[in-house]
């Protein structure tokens, strides 16, 4: 389960949507909107997501999941749109018989959905500016992420 | 052949529009990027940018078709 979310994310609602009697192990992730960003004060940022292509690759990654650890179920919930400090905009949560293996998977979702997913992050600085991570950085740095 | 590319993000931005139409002989997404380059100074290339045709991710040098949405990612930053 690969979900696009335009609402504030609840992770102990996402959780129940996961329980299983023969798991004994839960893992999640929750990525929260952070007030600094390269030494910058933060106010809040936004995610643009392009949906179709989005929801394709997630379910992909929660596939990749299922199928190289030994878990019983992987779910993940990404927002979209305007966020504030403290704000969830990230959800992965992974169940297993044992523990391992929802640590496993829990971890490879949320690595394969940073770098797979067309889904773009803009800040919002104190100071009045914004910018979109990881484009703007390249921009400042002189062209010398390519490679990287 | 006649192509439509999508920009997103800093690329909507960088093009001022996030869709337009046009008449190609290029064959690549590689070669369209620089077409549409020299068109749109603003429009940059980095290592992490990504492409998709018709809603499916694929590399570079995948063939063009008459007709294809080509879709321009600038590098991804969710989670």
């Amino acid at each position: 389960m690969f979900k696009i979310s335009s609402q504030p994310l609840k992770s102990n609602e996402l959780a129940l949507g996961l329980a299983d009697a023969s798991c004994g192990g839960y893992v999640s992730f929750e990525g929260w909107v952070r007030n600094h960003q390269d030494g910058r004060a933060v106010r809040g940022l936004e995610y643009e997501v392009y949906e179709p292509l989005a929801l394709i690759e997630g379910e992909k990654v929660m596939a990749e999941a299922l199928s190289r650890f030994d878990v019983v179920a992987v779910g993940a919930v990404h927002a979209q749109g305007q966020l504030a400090v403290g704000d969830l905009a990230v959800w992965v949560g992974a169940v297993a018989h044992h523990r391992a293996a929802a640590f496993d998977a829990c971890r490879y979702c949320i690595d394969q959905i940073k770098v797979r997913l067309p889904i773009w992050k803009k800040e919002h600085y104190l100071d009045g500016h914004s910018g979109w991570v990881n484009c703007e950085q390249c921009v400042e740095h002189g062209h010398h992420h390519h490679g990287s | 052949m006649n192509l439509q590319v999508n920009y997103f993000a800093l690329y909507r931005e960088a093009t001022g529009c996030a869709t337009e139409t046009l008449n190609t002989e290029v064959t690549t997404p590689e070669a369209l990027f620089k077409e549409c380059a020299e068109r749109h100074p603003q429009l940059e290339r980095f290592e992490a940018s990504l492409v998709a045709i018709n809603d499916a991710m694929v590399t570079w040098n995948t063939p063009l078709s008459e007709g294809d949405r080509v879709l321009f990612f600038p590098p991804v930053a969710g989670g």
